[in-house]
C-alpha cells in the first residue's frame, strides 16, 4: 500500500534471516512471543483437531450407509456425532481463521511489529491446548454423548458419559477466545502504522475486529452456562433440571445467546478472507468497501438478538417467535449485500484462477446456498417442519463447511507462500479444491431433501426409505475426506521442497506482501507509512475497450 | 458447476425414484408446502443468478496477459441500495406470509379431541380421554381436529409427525400442546426429533389415521377401560385430595370445581391461569402456587404421583370445570 509497484517484487537484502530460522529448538517455539510463530502453533493444534473431528464424521457417514447402522451400537454413534460437533465447533472452527491466519496476518496487515500483548497471545495458546487436552481425554476415555449442544436435563442428570470433562475443556478454551479477541481489538485500535486509517484497513481486519467483539462479548456467556451445567451435574443444584427445581429452557436461551453469534465467529473471518482473495485475483478494488465493512459489524451486532430462532418449537411464546423470526430475516440482508459486492468486484477485473481464487468462488456459491436456506428456518411456518431434521444439518454445513472451511483453505493457500516462503504445486491445489467442492455438494445437498422428507438428525438407525439419499451423502463424504487429505500432503511437502515464493508471488496489494517471505521476526525493517486505500491495484493508462 | 451438480442430483433422484416430497396428510401441510416451494424457488433463482454472473465474469474478464491491469470501477450507490432494498422487501413479504401461517397453524380449533402424551426414554405413551392407552402408536379418526397435551417424564423429547408438518418439544415439568387434523387415512411416521439419549433413534412410532367408523370400532374393540377423568377421580379419593379440596365451608383448600381455565390470584400477588402446568406445580410443589385465604399446609406429592396419574388427575379437574359450566347454564 505504501510502496510503489516496483518495490513489490524486491526482497529486502538480508531475507535469509526470517522468523522461522532466527532461532532454533523446541524451546524457541514453545516460549515464542512472535505472533507468526504463535499462529503456526495454533495451525498445528487446530489441524490435529480438524482431523480428529473429521475422522468422527467419516465413521458416522460409513455407519449410515445402512438403515440399521453398518458399524456401531447407537451409543457409539451418539458419541461420534457429539465428538464431531464439539471438536469441530469449539476446537477447530472457532479458532481456525482468527487464531491462525488472524494471529499471523493482523500485525503484518496493519504494519505493526507484533500484537499488542505478545505474552498474553502465547498464554491464550496454552489455555487453548489445555482445553484441547480435556476434550481429547474425554473422547479417548469413553467419550461424551450429549451432542455439542449439551441440552439438560439429559446432560446434567441422565447421561453417563464424560460431560464434565468436555464442558470443562470448552470452558477453558473459551478463555483463549476471550484473550485473543481482547488482544486483536487493542492491536487494531492502537498498533496501526502511520497513515493506516480505519477506512484504509483491509476488509480482513474489519472482519477480525467484528469477530473479536463477539469473542469478548459472547464467550463469557457460554462459559458461565457450562459452569452452571457442571454445578448442577456434580452438586445437583437445581438450575436447569425441573426435577430439582430448574428450567431446561433457561439453558437453551443462554447456550444460543453465545452459540448463534458463534456461527458468525466462524463465518465472518471467512468473509474477510474472501474479500482479500477476490480483490487480489481480479486486481480490483473491492466493490462497495464501506458496505462490506459495515455489513460485518451489523452482522456481529444483530447476531446477538436472533438466538430464539433455535427455539421455535420449544414452546416459546408465539410473540417471541415472531420477534426472533423478524430479526433472523434481518440478519440475512448484510450477508446478501456482501455476496453482491463480491460478485460485482469481478466486473471488468483481470481474473486469474489459481487455487485460492477457486476456493474463494466456491465460498461465494456455497455461502449463497447456505444463507438462502437459512430463510427456510427464519420463517416460522417452515421451521416447525424442518427444525431438528437433516435440513438443519445441511444448512449449517453449507455455511460452516462450504463457507468457513472453504475460506480457511483459500486463505491458507493464499498466504502459505508468505507463511513458509515456499510455493506449493498449483495443479494439485486446484485439483483438491475441485474435489472438495464436488464432494461437499454430494455430501450435503441430499441432506436438504432428507430433512424435508422428515428424517430427524442424530439418528443412529433410520427407516429404510431414506437409504438412497444417505448412501449418496456417504459417498460424497468419502470424496470430501480425500479432498481434505490432499492439501495436507502437498502443503507439508512444499515446506521442504517447494520453490521459493519471493515476497509477493500473486502480485497482491497489502502491507504483508511488501515484506519478505517468510517475514523477518520484526515483520518490517522499517515501519511502513500508508498513503493509499486498500486494494489500490494499478489501473491501465489507456482504458481497455 | 453447482447448477450442473444440482440437475445431476435431481436426475439421479428421479432415476432412483426417491420421493422429493413427504406425504402431506393434514390440513396445514399444503400451506407449509406452498411456502417451502416459494422459498425453494427464491433460493434457486438467486443461486443460479449468482453462479451465472460469476461464470460469465470468469470467462469474460479472464486475465489475458500476466501484466494486464483492470480498469477502475466505482461503487454505485444505486446498486448498493438496490441489492439492500430488494432482498429486504423479499424478506418482509416472507416474514409476513410465514408468520401469518404460523399463527394460524398454532391455534387449535375449539372442538378438538384431546389426547394425552407422555414421552419417556425411549417410548411414547399415549392415552385417549375415553381411557384406552397406546404405546408408540396413535389411532385417530380422519377429518377431526386432534389436540395433544404432552409432557415428559425425564429429558426433553420432541413429538414430530412429518406428514402432518407438526412438531413440538416435549418437556419435563410442563405441558406443551399441538394439534392437527388429518386429511387422509393411512399410516404415518412418528419421530422423536429432539436428541434424548442412547436409543433416541428408536423412539419412533406410527400414526394410524382411520375412517370414523373404523375408529369407533377400534375404540370399542379394546379392553373396556374407564375414561381418564374417571381414573383421575379414583386417584383423587385414593390420595385423599377431597378432604381439603372437596368444597364446602370447612374445606382447608380451594374447591376445584370450575377452577380450570380461570385466572386466579396467588398469594405472591401475581395472577395465573389454572392450566395443566399449574395443576402439576400445585401437586408437586404446592407452596409455589399458594392461593390467598388458605394456609400453606398442603404436602408435596413428589414421588407419589407419576406423570400418567398426573394426567388422569388433570383430566378429572378439567371435567369438574366443565360440569360446573354446564350446571351454570
Amino acid at each position: 500500500m505504501s510502496m510503489a509497484i516496483a518495490d513489490l517484487h524486491e526482497a529486502p537484502a538480508d531475507s535469509s534471516v526470517n522468523y522461522l530460522n532466527a532461532t532454533y529448538g523446541i524451546r524457541s517455539w514453545l516460549l515464542t512471543k512472535d505472533h507468526k510463530r504463535i499462529g503456526l502453533l495454533y495451525l498445528a493444534t487446530t489441524t490435529l483437531m480438524f482431523f480428529v473431528g473429521g475422522g468422527a464424521a467419516v465413521l458416522m457417514r460409513l455407519h449410515l450407509i445402512e438403515p440399521q447402522g453398518a458399524l456401531f451400537e447407537p451409543e457409539t454413534y451418539n458419541k461420534l456425532f457429539s465428538t464431531h460437533g464439539i471438536i469441530m465447533v469449539f476446537f477447530f472452527m472457532v479458532p481456525s481463521i482468527p487464531a491462525t491466519l488472524g494471529n499471523f496476518l493482523i500485525p503484518l496487515m496493519i504494519g505493526a511489529r507484533d500484537v499488542a500483548f505478545p505474552k498474553l497471545n502465547l498464554l491464550s495458546w496454552y489455555v487453548f491446548v489445555t482445553g484441547c487436552i480435556f476434550a481429547l481425554y474425554a473422547t479417548l476415555s469413553g467419550g461424551v454423548d450429549t451432542g455439542w449442544t449439551f441440552y439438560p436435563p439429559y446432560s446434567s442428570s441422565f447421561s453417563h458419559t464424560h460431560v464434565v470433562a468436555v464442558a470443562l475443556g470448552v470452558f477453558i478454551a473459551g478463555f483463549s477466545s476471550i484473550l485473543t479477541g481482547l488482544n486483536f481489538i487493542v492491536t487494531i485500535h492502537k498498533m496501526r502504522a502511520p497513515g493506516m486509517r480505519w477506512f484504509r484497513l483491509p476488509l480482513f481486519i474489519w472482519a477480525m475486529y467484528a469477530t473479536s467483539l463477539i469473542f469478548v462479548l459472547g464467550t463469557p456467556v457460554i462459559a458461565i452456562t457450562l459452569f452452571l451445567l457442571g454445578l448442577e451435574r456434580i452438586l445437583h443444584v437445581g438450575i436447569f433440571d425441573p426435577a430439582v427445581g430448574g428450567d431446561p429452557l433457561l439453558f437453551q436461551h443462554l447456550f444460543w445467546f453465545y452459540s448463534h453469534p458463534a456461527v458468525y465467529i466462524m463465518i465472518l473471518p471467512g468473509m474477510g478472507v474472501v474479500s482479500e482473495l477476490i480483490t487480489a485475483f481480479s486486481r480490483k478494488k473491492i466493490f462497495g468497501y464501506s458496505f462490506v465493512a459495515f455489513s460485518s459489524l451489523s452482522i456481529a451486532v444483530i447476531s446477538f438478538v436472533v438466538w430464539g430462532h433455535h427455539m421455535f418449537v420449544t414452546g416459546q411464546s408465539v410473540y417471541a417467535g415472531l420477534v426472533f423470526s423478524a430479526l433472523s430475516f434481518l440478519v440475512a440482508i448484510p450477508s446478501a449485500v456482501k455476496v453482491f459486492n463480491w460478485t460485482a468486484t469481478l466486473y471488468k477485473g483481470s481474473i486469474s484462477y489459481e487455487a485460492p481464487m477457486l476456493y474463494a468462488l466456491g465460498f461465494v456459491g456455497l455461502f449463497t446456498i447456505g444463507g438462502l436456506t437459512g430463510l427456510f428456518l427464519a420463517a416460522l411456518a417452515t421451521d416447525v417442519h424442518l427444525n431438528g431434521t437433516y435440513f438443519i444439518v445441511a444448512h449449517f454445513h453449507y455455511v460452516m463447511v462450504g463457507g468457513a472451511v472453504m475460506a480457511y483453505l483459500g486463505g491458507m493457500h493464499f498466504w502459505w507462500p508468505k507463511i513458509t516462503g515456499r510455493l506449493y504445486p498449483d495443479y494439485w491445489a486446484r485439483f483438491a479444491a475441485f474435489m472438495i467442492f464436488v464432494g461437499f455438494n454430494l455430501t450435503f445437498f441430499p441432506q436438504f431433501v432428507l430433512g424435508y422428507l422428515g428424517m430427524p438428525r442424530r439418528y443412529a438407525v433410520y427407516p429404510a426409505e431414506f437409504q438412497v439419499l444417505n448412501v449418496m451423502s456417504s459417498a460424497g463424504a468419502s470424496i470430501l475426506g480425500v479432498g481434505y487429505l490432499i492439501p495436507l500432503i502437498y502443503l507439508t511437502w512444499s515446506m521442504r521442497y517447494g520453490p521459493p515464493a519471493g515476497p509477493n508471488p500473486w502480485g497482491a496489494k497489502g502491507l504483508e506482501w511488501t515484506t519478505s517471505s517468510p517475514p523477518p521476526t520484526e515483520n518490517f525493517k522499517e515501519i511502513p507509512i500508508v498513503t493509499e486505500d486498500a486494494y489500490n491495484y494499478p489501473t491501465p493508462e489507456v482504458p481497455r475497450v | 458447476m453447482m447448477g450442473l451438480i444440482q440437475s445431476g442430483l435431481n436426475s439421479i433422484a428421479l432415476a432412483a425414484m426417491i420421493p422429493l416430497q413427504p406425504a402431506a396428510a393434514s390440513t396445514i401441510a399444503d400451506g407449509v408446502d406452498k411456502l417451502y416451494l416459494i422459498l425453494s424457488g427464491i433460493t434457486a433463482f438467486f443461486t443460479i443468478l449468482i453462479f451465472s454472473i460469476i461464470f460469465y465474469f470468469m470467462i469474460k474478464y479472464r486475465r489475458r496477459s500476466p501484466d494486464e491491469r483492470a480498469p477502475e470501477t466505482h461503487t454505485s450507490m444505486f446498486l448498493e441500495l438496490a441489492w439492500t432494498i430488494i432482498p429486504s422487501l423479499i424478506c418482509v413479504v416472507l416474514f409476513v406470509w410465514s408468520s401469518e401461517l404460523y399463527v394460524r397453524n398454532s391455534r387449535p380449533p375449539n372442538a378438538s379431541t384431546e389426547i394425552f402424551v407422555i414421552g419417556k426414554q425411549w417410548m411414547w405413551h399415549l392415552q385417549h380421554p375415553e381411557g384406552p392407552r397406546e404405546i408408540n402408536e396413535l389411532h385417530v379418526p380422519v377429518g377431526v381436529p386432534v389436540k395433544l397435551t404432552m409432557t415428559s417424564q425425564d429429558v426433553i423429547h420432541d413429538f414430530y409427525i412429518p406428514a402432518f408438518r407438526v412438531k413440538k418439544d416435549v418437556l419435563p415439568g410442563r405441558y406443551s400442546s399441538i394439534w392437527f387434523q388429518p386429511t387422509e387415512t393411512g399410516t404415518f411416521h412418528l419421530f422423536c426429533a429432539q436428541y434424548c439419549g442412547t436409543n433416541h433413534s428408536q423412539m419412533i412410532g406410527w400414526i394410524y389415521v382411520m375412517t370414523p367408523t373404523d375408529y369407533s370400532a377400534w375404540l370399542a374393540g379394546g379392553e373396556k377401560t374407564e375414561s381418564m377423568a374417571q381414573q383421575g377421580e379414583q386417584l383423587f379419593s385414593q390420595f385423599g385430595c377431597g378432604n381439603c379440596h372437596g368444597g364446602g365451608d370447612t374445606a382447608q383448600g380451594p374447591s376445584l370445581a370450575g377452577l380450570y381455565g380461570k385466572p386466579q390470584r396467588m398469594s405472591n400477588g401475581q395472577t395465573a391461569v389454572v392450566d395443566e402446568t399449574l395443576i402439576h406445580q400445585a401437586i408437586l410443589t404446592p407452596n409455589s402456587v399458594q392461593m390467598p385465604n388458605y394456609k400453606a399446609i398442603m404436602p408435596t406429592y413428589q414421588g407419589q404421583v407419576d406423570e400418567e396419574q398426573m394426567l388422569q388427575l388433570i383430566a378429572y379437574v378439567k371435567s369438574l370445570g366443565s360440569e360446573e359450566r354446564t350446571s351454570g347454564k
